[in-house]
């Protein structure tokens, strides 16, 4: 038996430092999620559980968005798109073999992963403006489908049926909540996983200059097409609830301007370059819209966030993050 | 020599538009080989380059990389073979730290997967390449020749056969030239055969065993540097007009 | 059996309907075609065009048209002050990728919030003596509303051909979108240039929308139908040419207005998308040689 070499000891100090480092924010979110849910049960109200599911949405949907567009730098301004693929494959489900939810949110994921892995083969072969504008024209014609798609409710929109209680669960409202819940922990994780590993790194290599990327043996296209489904079936998981949550869904709802700008003010607001940044965009931009659509009309609530976003991008590019990351230099 | 060359072209054809870059360009690369490329601006020898990593497509022609046809392949999958490039204008990735630009290649190109691996590798060629020091920084902080000495070093983590080291001196003074040189020195004694395109002509008499000259997208001249300079055509093409 | 009647009715409106769309999307082959500024908040601007045209129309019975040109003068210096801070903000830094766009996004998104706050949702229209009456040549009939935005549109493509071919600043706008380097060689600012031209874009973006309200009713979130539409034509078109903006353009119309005739109104938005995508996916040299 021999000593351990203090420099290994040192190394491990280190390294279980750096684990603690990278834990620290994660244990911080279960101790909020907790607090928040103990909170709402607390309250009790489906208001307050309603408000809830929103904010979670946001954070997924913001989430999903970054993995595209934070780490590789292409802006998909399509997540309505995504997320009403997510929401009509649900109500199909719903119209014919009635799954559960929890079993409908995977073939929703696949639905809208499709799409994006289609739009991505089709334009991600080009300069990263091309697909951005292709994305811009997607929603308008996942909207055209809809509208003059009779089965989903065409243009007048379909009712959708939820129970009163679920078992175990309690209010059905609760038990969205909760699905919401894991389904934004599932993201961030899978989202932390994606900007430590390779993937996330090639993407981040991509998004710098992409021809010097694919020199460094980067497969450039694979990445990025990964990615998108990646980030669309995230969005997709997000929308398949929805119909339950809304009880009626029509294309304006499933396809509204809410859904688009959040998604992309948030992350930008919050910082795009690490998993943190989106959720802090969708908790705080999320929250604030819950307290303010009480006080002040639902149009003059999204262009306060849109001129926040354009105040963010023009001033302050790195988002909350990096404002915090630079006083925190300045102090040190 | 073309049965034992690492790299090899025959009649590569670029066009764009109705402009003829290249002209049917015929290259072999032997092991271990070190080879200048040099021609007037706009012969065509970054767009050769560029035709044989992949970064574009040629219209005729075919390019051969150790036995295997690569001239449909990807840039990506070349890289992955063997073939390494560094770019006449530096292109680091600037949201990544400087050892983290040397650890893209090695884990893509290279394709090492133990993460403790790749840190170690990474950090060996920094010092390779004299860049030990900059490990952590960005590379908004490096200086014109250590953004050279960047590129150089992410070319080599690639663990290429090949490398084609476009330009890698232009803009740099005489003592920093001389640091590259001796850097691709270093790298030609571990095997990897070198093509150098380059318009500093000390530094391609010094470095080159053979020299092919470009003028006008077609090669006018191949073979050691001072047979090359004093071929007429060469001299016409350098200092006529 | 085709009905020739349908048919060539459809065609004329088809068009009809391109040359307000060369009106349309002129800006656009300007600010992304030959600029390089993926300018999403063009149609935007078309709308807040409409809505002045609605305005000066209801409020003191000015002819939609001439608001439109009246402002469209404001609107060129409004835009060249819009490149200034995009300039500053982003493409200084080599940033305008990513942040540019979010930055159209948000003022796309800023002006319809703004238009529908002011304006409300209901649709709005003008009255002027040209709306209403139509020729009629045969057994086809074109509507006045439909073809004085026409020849405006046509007439706005020639203008900007010759702007480009006679002045100096045309000839540097091409210069510019061939190469930027260029023009610094021969002692032109890039910078000043690219403002003038985004400038010129969203005047012609104005004007347009005084043609969109005199051929339809107009409500502000009717801009996003455009987005798809201005883009495949600027794509189709090969993006730095004007005649291409043209056939382009017309090539959208008469899709659509067939597609109108034949499917319903409620397919003729996905036309564009399924041109636009069609072109990226088919024809990616074609927009990429350049």
């Amino acid at each position: 038996m021999s000593l351990p070499h203090a420099s290994d000891k040192a190394v491990g100090e280190k390294r279980s430092r750096m684990r603690a480092a990278t834990l620290l924010p994660l244990a911080g979110m279960a101790v909020a999620i907790a607090i928040v849910f103990f909170g709402l049960d607390w309250v009790g109200t489906d208001y307050a559980y309603l408000a809830a599911y929103t904010v979670l949405q946001f954070v997924v949907l913001s989430t999903a968005w970054n993995i595209l567009g934070g780490y590789a730098g292409y802006v998909n301004f399509a997540s309505a798109a995504f997320f009403a693929v997510g929401v009509y494959t649900s109500v199909i489900v719903y119209k014919t073999v009635k799954l559960p939810l929890i079993a409908t949110m995977p073939l929703a994921a696949i639905a809208a992963g499709l799409l994006g892995l289609g739009v991505g083969y089709l334009t991600l072969r080009l300069r990263g403006t091309f697909f951005s504008i292709a994305t811009l024209a997607l929603s308008v014609v996942m909207n055209t489908l809809v509208v003059n798609w009779a089965f989903v409710g065409g243009s007048r929109g379909v009712y959708v049926l939820r129970p009163q209680s679920i078992d175990f669960f309690g209010p059905y409202t609760r038990y969205l909540c909760i699905v919401m819940l894991i389904l934004s922990i599932i993201s961030v994780l899978i989202a932390r996983a994606v900007e430590k590993s390779w993937f996330g790194r090639g993407l981040a290599a991509l998004k710098d200059d992409e021809i010097a990327a694919e020199c460094a043996g980067v497969p450039a296209l694979r990445l990025k097409l990964a990615a998108t489904a990646l980030s669309g079936a995230l969005m997709g998981a997000a929308g398949a609830p929805f119909p339950f949550f809304v009880t009626y869904v029509d294309p304006a709802t499933a396809f509204s301007l809410t859904i688009a700008v959040n998604t992309i003010a948030m992350p930008l607001i919050g910082g795009t370059s690490t998993w943190i940044g989106p959720v802090i965009g969708a908790v705080l931009l999320g929250s604030l819209q819950q307290i303010a659509t009480v006080t002040i009309s639902s149009a003059l609530n999204l262009l306060i966030v849109g001129v926040l976003m354009v105040i963010f991008i023009t001033l302050a590019p790195n988002g909350i993050v990096g404002l915090v990351q630079k006083i925190r230099e300045r102090r040190s | 020599m073309s049965t034992a060359s690492v790299l090899s072209s025959r009649g590569v054809v670029k066009k764009f538009g109705g402009f003829t870059a290249l002209t049917g360009i015929d290259f072999d690369l032997g092991p271990n080989e070190r080879v200048g490329l040099i021609g007037p601006n706009g012969s065509g020898k970054s767009t050769f380059v560029n035709c044989l990593t992949g970064a574009l497509a040629c219209d005729a022609g075919t390019i051969d990389f150790g036995g295997t046809d690569i001239t449909d392949m990807a840039a990506w999958r070349r890289a992955r073979l063997g073939l390494a490039r560094s770019f006449q204008i530096p292109r680091p990735f600037r949201g990544l730290t400087v050892r983290r630009n040397i650890e893209v290649p090695l884990a893509f190109a290279a394709g090492l997967s133990d993460q403790a691996q790749i840190e170690a590798e990474a950090e060996d060629v920094l010092a390779r390449v004299g860049l030990a020091a900059k490990s952590r920084k960005g590379p908004r902080s490096l200086s014109q020749v250590e953004l050279r000495k960047l590129e150089l070093g992410r070319a080599l983590a690639a663990r290429p056969k090949v490398l084609i080291a476009d330009e890698a001196m232009a803009g740099l003074s005489d003592s920093e030239v001389d640091e590259i040189l001796v850097l691709l020195m270093q790298l030609n004694d571990s095997g990897i055969a070198i093509v150098l395109i380059e318009h500093i002509m000390r530094a391609v008499v010094r470095f080159s065993q053979r020299v092919i000259v470009l003028v006008a997208g077609a090669k006018i001249a191949e073979g050691t540097p001072m047979d090359v300079l004093s071929h007429p055509e060469v001299v016409r093409a350098y200092l006529g007009q | 059996m085709v009905n020739w009647d349908l048919l060539s009715n459809a065609l004329v409106s088809g068009v009809l309907l391109g040359g307000f769309y060369c009106a349309v999307a002129v800006g656009i082959t300007i600010a992304f075609g030959m600029l390089d500024i993926v300018n999403i908040a063009h149609p935007a601007f078309i709308m807040m065009g409409a809505f002045i045209a609605y305005f000066f129309n209801t409020s003191y019975g000015v002819d939609p048209l001439l608001a439109c040109i009246v402002a469209a003068p404001f609107a060129y210096f409004g835009g060249r002050l819009m490149y200034r801070l995009y300039y500053l903000a982003f493409e200084r830094h080599g940033e305008e990728s990513l942040q540019g766009l979010a930055f159209f996004f948000g003022l796309l998104f800023i002006i319809e919030v703004g238009l529908l706050l002011i304006f409300g949702v209901d649709y709005r229209f003008v009255e002027a003596r040209y709306i209403g009456p139509s020729i009629q040549l045969g057994f086809v009939s074109i509507p006045w509303r439909l073809l004085l935005p026409t020849i405006v549109g046509l007439a706005m493509v020639g203008a900007v051909a010759l702007f480009n071919a006679k002045t100096f600043t045309g000839r540097a706008i091409l210069a510019v979108s061939q190469d930027p380097g260029a023009l610094r060689l021969v002692g032109g600012n890039p910078v000043h240039i690219k403002e003038v031209a985004f400038g010129i874009s969203i005047a012609t973006a104005i004007v347009a929308g005084a043609l969109l309200i005199i051929i339809q009713p107009v409500e502000p979130s009717i801009g996003r139908d455009f987005i798809g539409r201005v883009f495949a034509i600027c794509v189709l078109g090969g993006m730095t040419s004007l005649p291409g903006t043209v056939i382009a353009a017309m090539l959208l119309g008469i899709a659509e207005t067939l597609t109108t005739t034949y499917l319903g109104p409620s397919w003729s938005p996905a036309i564009s998308f399924g041109i636009l995508l069609l072109t990226l996916g088919v024809r990616p040299a074609g927009i990429l040689g350049r």
